[in-house]
């Protein structure tokens, strides 16, 4: 088992451990909608290999992250961009 | 007296070699290389070694648990979250590590980076929880948890197969895959694996996983129906059409290969592939490839060829012996190549994909670019210019290949750089950024959130 720790997206705090990536850590705080796009659509993760960008989010205060490569570490605090589409379904 | 293969030291003049993705071909090249001697530096975007298809460092494969191994026990030098983002001259590559400006210098280059899913669009693949096949898998792996979820997958290849197989694995219901080729295709594609008997092994294998899950060939997508979120999908055969209920669906059509990296160095590509001769050189000399990106051929064909371009990287050309110590290498990667071939005519995109994106369908998700808008334009560069069409974050890298197929447009080369980085990254190297750089929007949208003045930064931010 690996060890849990705490992050936070968008203030809410989360359990994950380190194989987690942060991508996966914001779909389990219940956000779909990554980002919205220049049309006003919500965006979420699509292509999980650090090509399409629509995963990006601000990551410790650095904007643009890809976040479905990059690992969960203690303490980080992640940020989306508020989007209309609300919360998944738990 | 000049080197032989066997004393294991490479020529003096060649100590340095630089291996661009850490999946199966790049680790064999990087691990043949330093196995010679060589100063090897690993560079990868992701945060652990083994591309897309071993990610995170997990293989089924007894030779991808032993490859982890040896490169882990070995002196390789790993960047990993470190993107490759401009070749200023031949010799160094400019790097963002975790964001962070470094500089590499090699004498020889590998090119391993691999391909990338071609993502085709139809009214609906914009919505969340509408994923690459690949993405999905890589989610999966990445802790996104499926158990009970339905998933549909669509697309084509027998990538699609492996994604189902694992996240069947993980739980998910898979009510339906639906494989594009007709089944006289798959028929024919399943005779030619006679040459490969360790495919018949990887089938049987997935067959056994696969029991009881949907399968259908000859059908694709034509809309994702959902407000916010996916909700269902409808599917099409040629005369009918079908809806099925899903939680997430998951598209491939076949691999496009990186060629951004060697696009910008000027190695010379065909057919959409890097040209490479026998010892995987590139038409640039001192610059090898290994893997998809000269030709889509899985695994195997990958780890021969990184192979290959290891020893020859790590060796003078004229050095006694060479052509023997890689001689079952070549025979390997001849093997592997009839299964490529096999690949790449029996998974052909069929014709009727080209329409299954409507007049307002988005083409460019980066910039909202809509079919409609591509229709008065003839050439990709046109299009960009009054569009935007791939101007946005991901530099063209989905809607170019999607492109390709819905108007032959071919891909352009890009200038660096090759992936979006900050004012400060920009500033600190000297990079102007063409075309390509951060755009306006994205730059004030920056500084709007980090509080920063929109004014370039100085030297004394790079401290």
């Amino acid at each position: 088992m690996l060890e849990l720790f705490e992050v936070r997206v968008n203030s809410k705090a989360l359990l994950v451990d380190a194989q987690t990536t942060v991508a996966v850590a914001i779909l389990r705080a219940g956000i779909l909608g990554f980002r919205r796009s220049a049309s006003g659509e919500c965006r979420g993760a699509f292509c999980g290999m650090g090509i399409c960008a629509e995963c990006r989010a601000t990551v410790d205060g650095i904007p643009d992250r890809y976040t479905c490569q990059q690992l969960c570490q203690p303490g980080m605090v992640i940020e989306t961009e508020k989007c209309p589409c609300g919360e998944a379904p738990q | 007296m000049s080197a032989t293969v066997r004393d294991g030291a490479s020529a003096p003049n060649v100590a340095r070699v630089a291996v661009v993705g850490a999946g199966p071909a790049g680790m064999q090249a990087a691990w043949t290389a330093a196995g010679f001697g060589a100063r090897v530096t690993l560079i990868d975007a992701n945060p652990s070694l083994g591309g897309e298809i071993w990610r995170g460092e997990r293989s089924e494969s007894r030779t991808g648990t032993r490859l982890f191994e040896r490169i882990r026990k070995s002196n390789i030098r790993l960047l990993s979250s470190c993107q490759v983002v401009d070749a200023p001259r031949l010799g160094t590559l400019l790097c963002a590590a975790n964001g962070e400006p470094e500089w590499v210098d090699y004498d020889r280059l590998i090119i391993a980076t691999g391909a990338r899913e071609r993502f085709l669009p139809f009214p609906g693949w914009t919505l969340p929880n509408v994923y690459g096949a690949g993405g999905l898998q890589a989610m999966a792996r990445g802790g996104l948890d499926l158990k009970g979820k339905r998933v549909v997958i669509c697309g084509t290849g027998p990538l699609l197969l492996k994604v189902a197989a694992t996240l069947r694995e993980r739980g998910a219901e898979l009510p339906l895959i639906a494989e594009q080729a007709p089944f006289a295709s798959l028929l024919r594609f399943a005779w030619a694996l006679r040459h490969l008997p360790s495919k018949y092994g990887d089938a049987l294998w997935l067959g056994k996983k696969l029991l009881g899950a949907g399968f259908r060939s000859g059908c694709y997508p034509v809309r994702a129906h959902g407000l916010d979120r996916l909700l269902s999908v409808t599917l099409r055969n040629g005369t009918q059409e079908w809806n099925v209920r899903c939680d997430y669906l998951a598209c491939g059509f076949g691999l496009v290969p990186n060629l951004e990296l060697p696009l910008l160095l000027g190695c010379r590509v065909d057919a959409g592939f890097v040209v490479a001769d026998d010892w995987q050189e590139t038409s640039v000399s001192g610059v090898y490839c290994a893997g998809e990106v000269a030709g889509i051929g899985g695994v195997e064909k990958a780890l021969a060829e990184g192979a290959i371009a290891g020893l020859a990287a790590s060796h003078a050309r004229d050095t006694p012996g060479l052509r023997d110590h890689a001689a079952a290498w070549f025979r390997e990667r001849a093997r592997c190549r009839r299964f490529a071939s096999a690949l790449a005519s029996r998974f052909s995109l069929r014709p009727e994909l080209r329409s299954i994106a409507t007049p307002e369908t988005i083409v460019c998700r980066c910039e909202d670019v809509r079919m409609e808008q591509l229709a008065t334009h003839a050439s990709w560069r046109e299009a960009k210019r009054h569009t935007r069409l791939g101007a946005g974050h991901c530099q063209g890298r989905v809607c170019g290949a999607a492109v390709e197929i819905l108007k032959g447009w071919p891909l352009e080369s890009l200038s660096p750089p090759l992936f979006p980085v900050s004012e400060r990254f920009l500033a600190c190297t000297g990079l102007c950024g063409g075309e390509a750089a951060v755009s306006e929007q994205n730059l004030s949208k920056q500084s709007a959130r980090t509080g920063h003045p929109m004014g370039r930064a100085t030297a004394a931010d790079c401290e």
